[in-house]
């Protein structure tokens, strides 16, 4: 455990570091491959902290697929964040500065990171770990949690992605773009 | 150990309010969505503390083990980054389109376009 | 198409490769980490790859959007119809108990399709998305 806490402690650290780096960046191309990297950190710590579900999606969506979509944004729009004019910082950091310290201040009555006897790991969780062997008969419980007893907010979630992807084709479309072989062509 | 054992959750927090702030104070698009995607990334990491427990592992039954974190958050989250790209790449292909409209995607241009007209 | 030579024999070994993995995502779900979504983002991976390698019209050609889009909905379409297919059997919806004689090789059963369906709407959208985005030309 003392093992498994240092790298956690040391993966976050570089986290922080580069959150700040993302705000003080104004190349946004940089500020795309930080925050595939940010992915990759985070996906690490899911690791380390025994969800390798998570892990694996977030390595797969965050660095993979969103840093893709994201530097297909840039190429379409621009490289460089324009420097800022007539901003004052003061308000937004008063604003941020306040509301950190109000969850921070709810964070001081939560129990303790790994404390078996959190009111969260007394409710349906102990039942999925104990039962789900019997009712559902496959060892990953995170699957069927997640396809069997809550099936119906996977339905929901799926077809949010199926909405999302009907949004984006009424946004942008899917334009074939002519080959460059044949310029007689027509489409 | 009394300081690291809320360390995930600060750091969490911190994570957010960093996003938060590019969100509130940066003026381009394209690094609002980055900074939304921070935030909400802290908040996966947040969730996923929650689910630890000492000694426990990886949700997946072995035989011999008794001890295992939390599987309700993991699946909350595993669906929660999917649907977060899913309209991550709405916001994106909204910046396209206010780029082809406006001809930029800064804030404080886009306000002065509108104004003009 | 880009001409490097490295990329593209790189790229020609490894997604076989990708898709086989995230193959196995897919139908081990049940045994170790992984399952639809997963799997459905790591096949997308794959094909963006070959997309990013040897070009969006080749890529569009072996994949045309059209079929994406027959996809992405018969995903979603595949996981309700299970629901409704054990609401006829006699059960709630998406009770799979009653999909087979074992109520747990019902599960099995109820579970593997569900998967399919998470996957192909999760690998079919991440793919349009990515045709979307891709497809629109630089500046305007």
């Amino acid at each position: 455990m003392n093992l498994d806490l240092t790298i956690d402690v040391l993966l976050l650290a570089f986290m922080a570091v580069i959150a700040i780096a993302v705000v003080r960046m104004r190349d946004l191309f940089g500020i795309a491959m930080l925050f595939s990297v940010f992915s990759l950190l985070s996906a690490g710590v899911f690791t380390v902290m025994d969800a390798a579900d998570v892990a694996f999606t977030e390595a797969a969506v965050g660095a993979g697929v969103s840093t893709i979509l994201m530097l297909a944004t840039l190429t379409r729009t621009a490289r460089e964040e324009q420097p800022k004019r007539s901003r004052n910082p003061t308000l937004p950091l008063i604003v941020v500065f306040v509301t950190g310290a109000l969850l921070v201040f709810g964070t001081s009555d939560l129990p303790r990171m790994g404390d078996a006897s959190a009111p969260a790991h007394h409710h349906v969780a102990p039942r999925y770990i104990e039962d789900s062997e019997r009712e559902i008969g496959i060892p990953n419980i995170v699957t069927s949690v997640l396809a069997s007893y809550r099936g119906y907010d996977t339905l929901g979630e799926t077809t949010v992605i199926f909405t999302a992807g009907v949004a984006v084709m009424a946004l942008l479309g899917i334009r074939r773009r002519r080959r460059r072989e044949e310029p007689g062509e027509e489409d | 150990m009394t300081v690291l054992h809320l360390y995930n959750y600060e750091i969490a927090i911190f994570l957010a309010m960093v996003g938060f702030y590019v969100v509130v104070s940066r003026g381009n698009l394209v690094k609002k969505v980055a900074g939304l995607s921070m935030f909400q990334t802290s908040v996966f990491i947040l969730y996923i503390s929650m689910g630890v427990v000492d000694g426990g592992t990886v949700p997946i039954l072995v035989e011999g083990m008794t001890h295992y974190s939390n599987p309700v958050p993991h699946v909350l989250i595993l669906t929660a980054i999917v649907v977060g790209v899913a309209t991550t790449a709405v916001a994106l292909s909204l910046i396209i389109r206010i780029k082809e409209a406006y001809g930029t995607v800064e804030e404080d241009e886009i306000h002065e376009q509108d104004k003009s007209f | 198409m880009l001409h490097h030579t490295v990329l593209r024999v790189v790229a020609k070994l490894l997604i076989p490769m990708i898709l086989l993995f995230a193959l196995y995502v897919q139908f081990h779900g049940d045994y170790s980490p992984g399952g639809g979504f997963q799997a459905g983002v790591i096949f997308a991976a794959g094909i963006i790859l070959y997309a990013l390698i040897f070009g969006l019209e080749d890529t569009m050609d072996a994949l045309p959007p059209g079929v994406l889009k027959i996809l992405s909905p018969l995903g979603v379409l595949i996981y309700a119809g299970v629901g409704v297919d054990t609401l006829l059997l006699g059960g709630n919806f998406l009770d799979y108990n009653f999909l087979a004689h074992e109520p747990t090789h019902g599960q099995h059963l109820g579970i593997f399709l569900v998967e399919l369906g998470v996957g192909v709407t999760v690998f079919s959208t991440m793919l349009l998305l990515y045709y979307a985005f891709a497809g629109r030309e630089p500046g305007q």
